[in-house]
């Protein structure tokens, strides 16, 4: 429940108001009652929830009487272009502090961001390395701060202020990431705000790295802070400081990142002082805002450049990270003029007890990400650049999650929103003259990596993850193939770190890293980014465990693009009972490892061979067992039959490929020695491939008549609309009597949850044995 | 005017049709779904995503699991060509993932005066450049287009 002095409530607390009785006979209030209601609401507040009014916008402000008084002084475009050049040096300079200071293995990487602002918060500019999904989401706070602490006797906003915040329901892209935002004062005036953000991981979740797939609660999903003044006229305060440390796993990470990102923010606002030194305080306002207003108008124009039409993509989701469903992601996005509308509904309803679900906020910051990485790079990267853009969304899916529910992994939904906006646009574009972007496939979109947390070897408390996120493959381009485990979606320049540094931190090693997985391809006439194999084993330590937090091990997570294919499945192997480092020891012969080799010849007696989907809850590993996972791979770009025979024979040289795929797939024929392919032979397979498509596809109309059912498949939890009709969503939910599929808007459906999948399996092996009894004849007496 | 919309598709506004760039085939209306003049096929996904660990000993092997995600791939009725190809859930209808409003394209184009086979790229970068004239101005004649076989 979310209580704010503006919105009413139903619980009979802050909001209630004396009209709300039905039947209600009362006189209205006059203007002075209705002011003395008002003052004893704002006084007697219970508490400052998150604010629809801030937490539902993603426009810019309208300018304000002091920016319209400085621009009316007359804008110097020269001016202001070398104003946001410096600032986007300002700007690089304290991420690069960030980076080369911040204890965060995401500081490391480079997963963070460093921005300027206006005075109301919209974001100016970004730094050009780093997260661009910041720029549509740390607004909010700034928001938040100025409506709600601004005027308030006990809080204030002073020169010298910090304020901190990680929460994702006060707008963050997730709870991992945690902000510093300090304001830049002039004549006791706010006139622009500076912020550093780094995902720092560990943050008290109930799972270690701050990102679990296994919270069931919003409370298991580590720290809640809402935006709060941590640092006072220059100075960090200590109380709250030891409290924040005292929360999480990483007391030393904790202390270490906010000194990193005040001093990075106290550098750039030298920076700004400078620059506003040299020009002027109105013309550094009016410079700020100009670009910020610059920038929608630019966005508008780009969008009356594409066709006029809809275009729309649908995902699904295999998993809740506990246990394999399908939840589905809906999307249309529709051009008219300038203006572009981007339509949610049909998307598939919140999950009351598992972490998938994400705020709003989230999953439009990862559209953004998608704009301004991957529709429009050049653009500053302003709150503005999503201005011109509506979006349409239902709350209470799990891609509008409401307050209530757990988002630890809330990425499984905000990525989906990046893949939307991603896809959708290489056909929104394709026929533009005006583009700046490559036409492209789907980006791959799971952090397929290892999270992490226990004991080190020096005997610290730990919780974080493996960069490895940062392996994703990236999608075919029109022209050419995506690159191999190029950079996570949401951060061009990060990059995979360097593991033997942090071995020195952690008790475990990668004893495979980046192997590519063979036919782990999105197949294409230009084929999808490959993914690579990681293989980790911990030793050394008394208490060490492993967690995935992805899905996408039965329905592909990315699909291709103009009849190239998705990626494959990832599923996540492991070994236990073994210890593969005594094993190695005694004969190093046996290091020859693959994922693929030891799952399938079981090379080593008394191990448990298992797999699983890559949504696995913190897992204690005993010394030297084996975890395996995989990345995933971009998706494929036009028909594999138009694919360059030799580009495959390469591929098949290389070992990238299967001879399977070759001949299957591809359609090509070589000479298993020499690689050389035969032309003859495969332009007739080709041409007998092309065929047997025709053959054996049916019309649209009469392939419709046998294929299309009017619900999911019956044993299939499946959650969202059916087809195109998006006004009502199927879901399943557990009664009293078992599972029951409904069907009904989002507002009618009942609040989902799923059983605790241990005793959904220990309930069918119940009735197993039951089953055996009965047939066996043997009379068992139980009480319960 | 013909306009590609797609690596595949081509809407020729003088018809208001949609054409296969390959083949030129037919493919229906320009303002309707260009799926309904396309062939059909239900894909088993594990054929194309193959497994990679033992399905006899694991549920979990790197191809999907087939009673979770089909893939519909859309073939054109001339040539054969993958046009498109869509992941869905066993039985969930095809999506109409285009629909274009034709009067504004053709408002579009007539206003840039501007050839679209010569003027659409695949994007900024020298290897982007795409010459669509061949696929375009030869479609009785299609041996000479990029996207020629026989």
């Amino acid at each position: 429940m979310t209580l704010t002095a503006n919105e009413p409530s139903t619980s009979g607390t802050a909001g209630d108001t004396a009209g709300d009785t039905a039947g209600d006979t009362s006189q209205p209030l006059t203007a002075q009652e209705q002011q003395w209601v008002d003052q004893f609401m704002d006084e007697t507040t219970l508490f400052l929830g998150p604010d629809p009014a801030i937490m539902r916008s993603h426009q810019i402000t309208s300018r304000s009487a002091y920016e319209d008084e400085c621009i009316s002084k007359g804008v110097d475009p020269i001016k202001v272009d070398r104003i946001r050049k410096r600032l986007a040096g300002a700007l690089d300079e304290g991420y690069e502090m960030c980076e080369a200071m911040g204890a965060a293995p995401g500081a490391k990487w480079g997963d963070l961001t460093t921005a300027i602002y206006t005075a109301e918060g919209d974001v100016t500019y970004l730094s050009c390395h780093g997260v661009i999904a910041f720029s549509a989401i740390l607004h909010h706070p700034i928001r938040y701060i100025m409506k709600y602490w601004k005027d308030e006797p006990t809080v204030g906003i002073n020169p010298g202020d910090g304020f901190i915040h990680n929460d994702a329901r006060y707008g963050n892209v997730h709870n991992t990431d945690q902000s510093m935002i300090m304001p830049i004062f002039r004549e006791g005036k706010i006139i622009a705000w500076v912020a550093a953000t780094i995902h720092e991981g560990e943050n008290g979740a109930c799972e270690p790295g701050g990102m679990p797939s296994g919270s069931e609660t919003p409370f298991d999903d580590g720290l809640r802070m809402s935006p709060f003044k941590i640092v006072e006229k220059g100075e960090l305060r200590r109380d709250l400081l030891t409290f924040l440390q005292h929360s999480v796993r990483d007391p030393k990470l904790q202390l270490a990142d906010l000194k990193v990102k005040i001093g990075a923010v106290q550098r750039i606002q030298e920076r700004v002082d400078s620059i506003i030194d040299e020009v002027g305080v109105e013309t550094f306002v009016a410079a700020l805002r100009v670009t910020v207003e610059d920038v929608e108008q630019e966005v508008k124009r780009r969008i009356s450049e594409l066709p006029d039409g809809t275009v729309s993509f649908n995902q699904f989701m295999d998993s809740t990270l506990k246990e394999n469903i399908l939840i589905k992601f809906a999307c249309k996005v529709t051009v008219k003029g300038d203006k572009m509308t981007v339509d949610l509904r049909g998307t598939g309803p919140e999950i009351l007890n598992r972490a998938i679900n994400s705020p709003l906020c989230s999953v439009k910051s990862m559209m953004m990400q998608a704009i301004l990485a991957f529709w429009w790079p050049d653009l500053p990267r302003c709150t503005s650049a999503m201005s011109p853009i509506d979006i349409i969304s239902d709350e209470h899916t799990w891609a509008d999650a409401g307050y209530d529910a757990p988002m630890g992994q809330s990425l499984q939904a905000s990525f989906r929103g990046f893949s939307a906006l991603q896809t959708a646009f290489a056909k929104m574009q394709f026929s533009n003259p005006e583009k700046f972007s490559n036409v492209l496939a789907p980006w791959f979109n799971q952090i397929n990596t290892f999270l992490w947390g226990g004991l080190t070897q020096h005997g610290d408390q730990v919780g974080n993850l493996c960069a490895d996120l940062n392996g994703m493959g990236g999608g075919a381009k029109a022209f050419r193939d995506g690159e191999d485990a190029v950079s996570p979606l949401f951060c061009a320049m990060a990059d995979t770190a360097e593991q033997e540094v942090m071995e020195e931190e952690v008790p475990f090693m990668q004893l495979v890293s980046k192997r590519i997985v063979r036919d782990n391809q999105g197949f294409g006439k230009n084929s999808g980014g490959m993914g690579y194999e990681m293989i980790v084993a911990a030793e050394g330590t008394p208490m060490w465990g492993f967690m995935t937090v992805t899905s996408g091990s039965k329905f592909s997570s990315v699909t291709g693009m103009f009849g190239g294919y998705g990626c494959s499945t990832t599923p996540l192997a492991m070994v236990k009972g073994i210890n593969i480092y005594d094993i190695i020891r005694k004969d190093s012969s046996k290091f020859d490892l693959s994922m693929e080799r030891i799952m399938n010849e079981q090379p080593y007696e008394g191990g448990k061979y298992t797999t699983a989907h890559m949504g696995l809850q913190f897992d204690v590993a005993k010394d030297g067992e084996m975890y395996m996972i995989a990345q995933g791979s971009g998706g494929g770009y036009g028909d594999v039959l138009e694919r360059d025979p030799e580009a495959v024979a390469k591929d098949l040289e290389l070992g990238r490929i299967s001879p399977k795929v070759a001949t299957s797939i591809y359609g090509v024929v070589w000479d298993p020695e020499t690689f050389v392919v035969d032309q003859e032979a495969t332009t007739q397979l080709r041409h007998d491939s092309r065929q047997a498509r025709i053959a054996r596809g049916k019309p649209y109309k009469e392939f419709l008549e046998g294929y299309v059912k009017t619900e999911p498949p019956k044993d299939l939890l499946y959650y969202g609309s059916w087809g195109d009709d998006t006004e009502e969503l199927t879901a399943t939910h557990f009664t009293n009597n078992g599972p029951e599929r409904v069907k009904a808007t989002i507002d009618k459906l009942p609040l989902i949850m799923l059983p605790d999948r241990r005793e959904v399996k220990i309930s069918a092996l119940e009735d197993r044995i039951r089953e055996l009894e009965l047939k066996h004849g043997e009379v068992v007496h139980r009480k319960s | 005017m013909r306009i590609p919309m797609t690596e595949y598709l081509i809407i020729d506004l003088d018809t208001e049709r949609w054409n296969c760039r390959v083949c030129n085939q037919d493919l229906g209306e320009a303002r309707g779904n260009y799926k309904e003049g396309t062939l059909v096929y239900d894909r088993d996904p594990t054929e194309i995503h193959q497994s990679i660990l033992d399905p006899e000993k694991y549920e979990f092997t790197f191809a999907p699991d087939p009673t979770f995600c089909r893939i519909l791939e859309f073939y054109c009725p001339g040539c054969g060509t993958q046009l498109e190809t869509e992941y869905v859930p066993p039985g969930h209808p095809p999506t109409v993932d285009m629909l274009w409003d034709i009067d504004s394209l053709r408002e579009t184009w007539t206003k840039r005066g501007t050839k679209p086979e010569v003027v659409i790229n695949y994007g900024p970068g020298e290897e982007a450049v795409a010459d669509f004239a061949p696929a375009l101005g030869s479609h009785n004649t299609h041996n000479h287009s990029p996207h020629s076989f026989s």
